[in-house]
C-alpha cells in the first residue's frame, strides 16, 4: 500500500485542487463576457484526478494532455497567467495565441501538448514513454484522456505496444461518462473501462476519481511498476463533468437516464469534500483560508494579465510553421 | 563514382546516420528482423539490436504518433509506412499532430522525424497499394515534402532529412528499388529545397519528380534526335518548392511541362502551374502542360494500369503537342 501523504502533500492537493477550480471558474466567466474568442473545455468536477496522478509523478516525467486539459496543466504547476493569456488568444500566452485552450503546451514542464482530436495524443505519450526507455532515463509518461478516447483506434495501437514492449507508460482514464452527449454506457458493452487492461496482460485499476488521496495511491502504485520496468498500467477515474462537453453546452441530455445524476455527482464535489476532510485530519482552517487568499490574487493577477495583454501582429500568423 | 542499386542507397543512408547519431533509430512493420519490405533496411537489425530497430505491429497511426513523441522528447525517429497509400490510415497523426504541433505550440517544439514510405504503380499493386501521396501530403502545412529520383538523391536527401529539425516525408519509388545508379560518393547531404537540372535545354523545361526525372531523361535523349532540347529538371523537393530554379528555367525555354504520377485533380502539376503563372505568363510560347496519373483509382491489369500512370512516350506526346504551337 502507499504511505501516507504527508501534511506537505495533503496541502499541496488542496492547493492545487483549488487553483484548478478558480482557473476554469474564471474561464467560464470569460466566456459568458464574450472576451474569449472559441470554446473552451472545462475540467471543473474533474479536478481531484489531474491532483493525484500529478502528484504522484516527478519534475521531468511527461504528460499527454487532451481538449479538456487545463486541469493537467495547472496540475504541473503551469503558469496560470500565459494560461488564460493563451485562452485568450494573446501575444503573451504559451503558444502566443497559436494553440488556444485546446493546445496549450508547455514543453518545460513535459506537457507535450494538449490535443483537440480525442485519443490523438495516446500514441504521442507513448512515443515519449519509448524515448525515456530508449534513453535509459527512468522517466515515465502519463496519458490523460477520457472515455470515449478509449473507443479510438490510437487507444489500443497504444497500450498494446506499451504493454508487448514494457513501456513506462501510464494512461488515466478520466471516465466522466460522456462523449459530448453520448453516455459511454450506450455505446460500450463494459462497465469498467479498466478491465480492458486485461487484453493487453497489464494491470487495470479502478478508482474513485472524486478522491484526490485514491487517486494518488494508486498512481504512486503504477508510477512505480512503470520506473521499475514492469511496464505500463490503466487506470480509470471514475468522474463527472460539472458542465456540459464545452462552456456553453447545458448538458442537459446527461439527465435522460436519471434526472439526479448531475445533482448526486455534485454532491460529491473533490474540492468541496477534500477541504472538509482536511480540516478534520487537522490542518487548520486558517491554513485552507491562506491557501485560498493566495490562490485568489493569483488567479485574479493571471486573469488581468491575459486581458490587458496584446493580440498577436497579424503576420505572426506565418511564424512557427517550420523551424530553421 | 561506383553502382549502388537505389534501395541499398536508402539502406546506407540509414546506417551512416544511425552510426553517426544515437538518437537516430527506426521503427516499422517488418524493418528489422527481415530488413524491410523492399529490403532498404538489410542488416541494420543486426548492427544496431532491437531498441534501434523496431519491427511494429501493424498499427500505422499508432506508429507515427509515437514518432511524433519520440521526435519531442529527444529522438530523431524514421518511420517507415510500408506502402504511401498506409498515410492514410495514419493521416490524423501526420497531418494534425506531426506537421502541427510545432505550430501549435507557439514554436516551442521540434519535431525532427521522418516518415518514410514507397509511392507509384507499376507493379500491378492495385488500387490501394500503387498511390502517390506526395500532392495530398503537399496539401498541408508543416512538413517537408521529398520525392528523390536516383540513388545519389535519396541517399543525400534521406541524410539531410534526418538532419533537419523539422517532419519530413521521403516519398521513394517502389520502380527504382532494384535499379542501379552511378553515386559520388563526395557528394554527402544533398541541400533540402534544391532542384538540380539533370539535362540542359532550350526549347522545353520539363520538370519532374521521383522516377519520373529518369522517363523525362529517356524522352528527352529520345526527342534530341528530333532536334527537340528538352531541359529537365529533377524537383527533388516540393516543399519547399525551388520556384527560382522553374522560372529561371522557363524563361530560357518559354515552355513547361510538368510531370509527377500523383493524381491530376489537385495535383503538383495543377500548384507549379499556377504558383507560378504570375511570374512566367509572359515568358510562355505554349500553354503549361502536365502529365499525372489521371482521377482513376489504379487499376490492377497491366493491360489497364501503365496506360494509365506516366510513361516516356506520353512524355514525348505532349512535348510535340507544345512544341508544336
Amino acid at each position: 500500500m502507499a504511505k501516507k501523504p504527508t501534511k506537505k502533500l495533503y496541502t499541496d492537493f488542496y492547493r492545487t485542487m483549488f487553483k484548478m477550480r478558480r482557473f476554469e471558474e474564471e474561464v467560464f466567466e470569460f466566456y459568458k463576457k464574450g472576451l474569449m474568442p472559441g470554446l473552451a473545455h472545462l475540467y471543473l468536477g474533474e479536478e481531484a484526478v489531474a491532483t493525484g496522478c500529478c502528484a504522484a509523478i516527478a519534475a521531468d516525467d511527461y504528460i499527454g494532455s487532451s481538449h479538456r486539459g487545463h486541469g493537467h496543466l495547472v496540475a504541473r504547476g503551469a503558469d496560470t497567467a500565459k494560461m488564460m493569456a493563451e485562452i485568450l488568444g494573446k501575444e503573451t500566452g504559451y503558444s502566443h495565441g497559436k494553440g488556444g485552450s485546446m493546445h496549450i503546451m508547455a514543453l518545460d514542464l513535459g506537457i507535450l501538448g494538449a490535443n483537440g482530436i480525442v485519443g490523438g495524443e495516446i500514441p504521442i505519450a507513448t512515443g515519449a514513454a519509448y524515448s525515456a526507455l530508449y534513453r535509459g532515463t527512468k522517466q515515465v509518461a502519463v496519458s490523460f484522456f477520457g472515455d470515449s478516447a478509449t473507443n479510438e483506434g490510437t487507444f489500443h495501437e497504444s497500450v498494446n505496444m506499451a504493454a508487448a514492449w514494457n513501456l513506462p507508460c501510464i494512461y488515466v482514464i478520466e471516465n466522466n461518462l460522456y462523449g459530448i452527449s453520448v453516455d459511454i454506457r450506450d455505446v460500450t458493452n463494459t462497465e469498467n473501462l479498466a478491465d480492458r487492461a486485461k487484453g493487453y496482460g497489464i494491470p487495470g485499476v479502478v478508482v474513485d476519481g472524486m478522491d484526490v488521496e485514491a487517486v494518488y495511491a494508486v498512481m504512486e502504485e503504477a508510477v512505480a511498476r512503470a520506473r521499475a520496468g514492469k511496464g505500463p498500467t490503466i487506470i480509470e477515474a471514475k468522474t463527472y463533468r460539472w458542465q456540459g462537453h464545452h462552456v456553453g453546452d447545458p448538458g442537459d441530455y446527461r439527465l435522460r437516464r436519471d434526472t439526479k445524476e448531475k445533482e448526486k455527482w455534485m454532491k460529491r464535489d473533490p474540492v468541496a469534500a477534500f477541504r472538509a476532510k482536511a480540516i478534520k485530519d487537522g490542518i487548520p482552517e486558517s491554513e485552507i483560508l491562506k491557501i485560498e487568499n493566495e490562490i485568489e490574487t493569483e488567479i485574479r493577477a493571471a486573469v488581468k494579465f491575459a486581458v490587458d495583454s496584446p493580440y498577436p501582429d497579424p503576420s505572426e500568423a506565418f511564424d512557427d510553421i517550420f523551424c530553421e | 563514382m561506383r553502382e549502388i542499386q537505389y534501395r541499398d542507397a536508402v539502406c546506407e543512408a540509414l546506417d551512416e546516420e544511425m552510426a553517426r547519431d544515437p538518437n537516430v533509430m527506426m521503427i516499422g512493420e517488418d524493418v528489422a528482423f527481415i530488413g524491410g519490405n523492399f529490403k532498404t533496411s538489410v542488416g541494420l537489425y543486426e548492427k544496431y539490436g532491437d531498441l534501434r530497430m523496431k519491427d511494429s505491429p501493424i498499427s500505422e497511426a499508432g506508429i507515427v504518433g509515437m514518432g511524433v513523441g519520440m521526435a519531442l522528447t529527444g529522438l530523431r525517429p524514421v518511420v517507415e509506412l510500408m506502402f504511401s497509400d498506409f498515410l492514410l490510415v495514419a493521416a490524423d497523426q501526420v497531418i494534425n499532430q506531426m506537421a502541427k504541433i510545432r505550430y501549435m505550440s507557439g514554436g516551442q517544439a521540434k519535431v525532427p522525424m521522418v516518415i518514410r514510405c514507397p509511392i507509384g504503380g507499376g507493379r500491378s499493386s492495385a488500387a490501394q497499394h500503387s498511390q502517390s501521396m506526395q500532392a495530398m501530403v503537399s496539401h498541408f502545412p508543416g512538413m517537408k515534402v521529398l520525392v528523390p529520383s536516383t540513388a545519389q538523391e535519396v541517399k543525400g536527401l534521406l541524410k539531410a532529412a534526418i538532419r533537419d529539425d523539422n517532419p519530413v516525408v521521403v516519398f521513394e519509388h517502389k520502380m527504382e528499388y532494384s535499379n542501379k545508379f552511378e553515386i559520388d560518393d563526395s557528394i554527402e547531404l544533398i541541400p533540402i529545397g534544391k532542384a538540380d537540372v539533370k539535362r540542359e535545354g532550350t526549347d522545353i523545361t520539363i520538370v519532374a519528380t521521383s522516377s519520373q526525372v529518369m522517363k523525362s531523361l529517356k524522352a528527352a535523349e529520345k526527342l534530341a534526335g528530333e532536334e527537340i532540347s528538352a531541359e529537365v529538371i529533377d524537383l527533388r523537393s516540393i516543399i519547399p518548392l525551388d520556384r527560382d530554379a522553374i522560372i529561371r528555367s522557363v524563361k530560357k525555354t518559354g515552355r513547361l511541362l510538368i510531370v509527377d504520377e500523383a493524381y491530376e485533380f489537385c495535383g503538383i502539376g495543377a500548384e507549379i502551374a499556377a504558383n507560378l503563372q504570375e511570374d512566367i505568363f509572359y515568358d510562355l510560347d505554349a500553354p503549361i502542360g502536365r502529365i499525372a496519373t489521371p482521377n482513376v483509382p489504379l487499376p490492377f491489369s497491366p493491360a489497364l494500369e501503365f496506360p494509365i500512370i506516366p510513361s516516356v512516350e506520353k512524355i514525348i506526346a505532349r512535348v510535340h503537342d507544345l512544341t508544336q504551337r
